[in-house]
Parts: structure tokens; C-alpha cells; sequence
């Protein structure tokens, strides 16, 4: 079940966020559902050919999130929280908008012209729909 | 038994243009060990001791409980060794040494080294004189992996490999860890094969353990701050930056004990923090050898 996950060494974040990432994206989309239990530590840091402690820290920073619970024995499983999927995507558009403002300042935009491009590109996309109905 | 594979106690050896340094390590059961540092630091050396194979002048050595040198003979059942200055007789076929092994060790897993094989893309009925380097690197890890050891304690396992080699040797090794009982010490040039797969890094230069503990922990504390510097604006200094470059008015500071009231205090004193990156073990490695560079010459 952990077969798709890419760890990639051309991505400058840390292992473990990109694993973090991975399995929130998982859940968010519903491959992994609540309740369900997932790879033990080990087995997970085996498969991706990582170090345990990488691993580890993934799962205690989820396990401090939320999405995911750890029972001393039982090995962990995603949490049941109906909430969930939306704060993951709440997260998500966090970390896009994040993005968004480190390259406008590196391209020296402005926050006011930042606003306005992302109102345009709200309007294009509501107009697509507007078309497509 | 102690819940420590490898201990170190303030061991050192003098050599005419090398001194290892009473240095102290510790690795538990379960891990991943991994040993970095720049060509002639030491790294050898720790390892030749903690093998028996060299006696240290001071301090303790503790290998799976068993006291080095000492005890040598009963540790190596346990323990298996690979490094490059080890040799295989060339006349002879690799299944001879297969089999050879297997005579000694009653641990050896005869279907795991047939898995191994294949996936070395090895052939058993090979002469070791017709074997490429990297064949010869990948047969010893072989002969020691199928024995299923306790601890593996590799110098170098990755050097001199094609990609291809070196991803079938970090899967094997991770392999191990299926296994909570055993550990792995191994030492490398590569930073990526080390940032990948160790739980524990240990950072020798000259003799000396500069850095050891586990890795995450390691990594966190490096970050390296962006700043703009505005005319006038003079960096303050601060406990935790070993090191500023600044052309113009952009600046680059570095640090090793990473704390986010450094931004703040940047900030404060007028420059701009335009970013804080977290670092590979490759630009820490170069960062940590430059400033210990730094100090000798000062």
C-alpha cells in the first residue's frame, strides 16, 4: 500500500515532510480512509528505503495534526474525524498561497498586484464554469 | 545485554600524522549508523578498533557487549565486516567462498543469498579474478549479509558503485531494519546515501567526533537564513551563526543551533529575512568542514 510514495531527492524539503505530505494527500483523497490501519513504522521506512527516525518523526508530526493515531501495540490507523478532508485541503491552499507570495516576492510583486491576479485568476476559472454549464 | 550495539568510551590512538582523539560513540540496537567525514578524518580508524583489527591506546570499546579487543573472537560471530581492503581469493568461484562461509557461520541463509545473488546480479559460478569492482564490492556484501548478523559494520559499501549497485545495497541495508534486533554502522562519502538512510549520524574531522546524534534532531538544528541588509545596517552577532557571507547588500548566515527568535532578532536590527531554508546533509557537511578549517588557521 505504500508503493506509489516517491521520496525525491531533487525536492529540497526534508524526507519527512514529503512523507508527511504523501499520506495527507492519501487520506485526502480517500485512498486511505479513516480507521483504516497503515504501514507500521518499520515496515513503512523498509519500503521507502528510509531511515526509521525519518519515519518516526512523520508519523508524530501527523499524529499531532490529527490525521492519523498511534496505539502503543496496535500500530497506527487514520483518525476518524469527519473534519479531516477539509482541514487537509485547508492546508493544502494554505501552503499554495504561502508559495504563491514567497515567488511574487522574489519576483518583486507587490501584495496589492498579488490581490489583483488573484481575483483575475478566481474570475477566468468561474467563467469556465459559467461556460461549461 | 545493554541496549547498545557499539560503545566507545573515550578511545584513542596515535599514528606519526594522526591522532584519533578519545573519541565517544554510541549506537543502540535497531538503527542505522551512519559515518561521515572528509578523507583521512578518522573514519577507518574508528572502525578498524571497533573491529578488533587495530588495538586503541585508551578507552573502552564495547561491541555487542563484548569488550574489544579482548573479546574479539566471540563478538565476530555476531558481527559482520565489510571494507574495501578486503580480500577474496581470486582463483576461486564465488560459490566456493559461499560455501566456504557457510562451513563457519551456522546463521547463513542459504535462500537469502540465492535472493541476493540475483538481485546483485551476480553468478555463483564466477571466478573472482573476473569480477569488475563493483562485482567484487557487491560479492563481499553478500557473503556478509547472508549470514544475517547482529550488527553489519561496512567501510565505504557504496563507493566505486553504479547507481544501480548503490540503490541495491541501501535496500538491503534498510532491509535489516525489518529486524529490531539488528543494527548497521556504516561509513561514506555519499551525504545522500547517509541523510537517507540513517537514523544516527556521526560527523568526524581530524580525529575528532565533531557531531553525533540522531539524525532528524541533526538536521533541524541547521538552517540557513536569506537576508537583505539595507545601507548602514550593521548584522548583529549571534550565539548559534558560525558563519556570514555577504556581497552587496545580500547576506547569507548559517546556522547550526537554529532557533526562530533569530529571525526576530535579524529583523530588529533592520535587515529583511527574505528566507529560511533547511539544509541537505551535503551542504552541512561542507559548511561544518569549513569552519573547522577556519579554526585551525585562526
Amino acid at each position: 500500500m505504500s508503493g506509489d510514495f516517491v521520496i525525491s531527492q531533487t525536492d529540497k524539503r526534508p524526507i519527512y515532510l514529503q512523507i508527511m505530505e504523501q499520506i495527507k494527500q492519501r487520506v485526502a483523497v480517500g485512498d486511505w480512509t479513516e480507521g483504516q490501519a497503515i504501514p507500521s513504522i518499520r515496515q513503512l521506512a523498509v519500503d521507502l528505503q528510509v531511515s526509521v527516525i525519518t519515519v518516526k518523526r512523520a508519523y508524530l508530526e501527523l499524529e499531532r495534526e490529527g490525521v492519523i493515531i498511534t496505539q502503543q501495540g496496535k500500530g497506527s490507523q487514520v483518525a476518524s474525524n469527519p473534519g479531516l478532508g477539509m482541514r487537509l485541503q485547508e492546508q493544502e491552499l494554505e501552503n499554495h498561497l504561502e508559495h504563491a507570495a514567497r515567488l511574487a516576492d522574489l519576483l518583486g510583486i507587490r501584495p496589492k498586484e498579488l490581490e489583483e491576479r488573484l481575483r483575475q485568476a478566481y474570475d477566468r476559472r468561474t467563467e469556465n464554469e459559467k461556460e461549461q454549464v | 545485554m545493554s541496549d547498545l550495539a557499539i560503545e566507545l568510551s573515550g578511545v584513542g590512538k596515535t599514528y606519526p600524522f594522526f591522532t584519533l582523539d578519545k573519541i565517544h560513540l554510541r549506537l543502540p540496537h535497531g538503527q542505522i549508523m551512519g559515518l561521515i567525514g572528509p578523507n583521512g578524518a578518522g573514519k577507518s580508524t574508528t572502525i578498524r578498533i571497533l573491529m578488533g583489527l587495530v588495538q586503541q591506546e585508551c578507552g573502552e570499546v564495547r561491541v555487542l557487549g563484548h569488550r574489544m579487543p579482548a573479546e574479539q573472537v566471540a563478538a565476530k560471530w555476531d558481527i559482520g565486516f565489510a571494507s574495501e581492503d578486503m580480500r577474496l581469493y581470486d582463483g576461486m568461484t564465488l560459490e566456493w567462498h559461499m560455501n566456504f562461509i557457510r562451513s563457519i557461520y551456522p546463521g547463513w541463509d542459504a535462500s537469502y543469498a540465492q535472493v541476493l545473488l540475483k538481485r546483485f546480479g551476480l553468478r555463483a559460478e564466477q571466478k573472482i579474478k573476473g569480477l569488475s569492482h563493483g562485482q567484487r564490492v557487491k560479492a563481499t556484501l553478500l557473503l556478509v549479509l547472508a549470514r544475517r548478523p547482529k550488527l553489519l559494520v561496512l567501510d565505504e559499501p557504496t563507493t566505486g558503485l553504479d547507481p544501480v549497485a548503490r540503490h541495491e545495497i541501501l535496500r538491503e541495508l534498510t532491509a535489516v531494519m525489518t529486524d529490531e534486533g539488528r543494527s548497521v554502522l556504516f561509513s561514506s562519502h555519499n551525504t545522500q546515501d547517509v541523510e537517507q538512510i540513517s537514523d544516527q549520524i556521526t560527523f568526524i574531522d581530524r580525529g575528532r567526533i565533531i557531531d553525533s546524534m540522531d539524525k532528524e534532531s541533526y538536521l533541524d538544528r541547521w538552517r540557513r537564513f536569506r537576508l537583505e541588509v539595507p545601507s548602514g545596517v550593521q548584522l548583529p552577532f549571534l550565539p548559534g551563526i558560525i558563519g556570514i557571507r555577504q556581497e552587496g547588500r545580500l547576506a547569507v548566515a548559517t546556522s547550526n543551533a537554529f532557533d526562530s527568535d533569530m529571525a526576530i532578532a535579524y529583523e530588529s536590527s533592520g535587515a529583511r529575512v527574505k528566507a529560511i531554508e533547511t539544509m541537505t546533509l551535503e551542504e552541512i557537511f561542507v559548511a561544518n568542514v569549513e569552519r573547522s578549517r577556519e579554526e585551525v588557521e585562526a
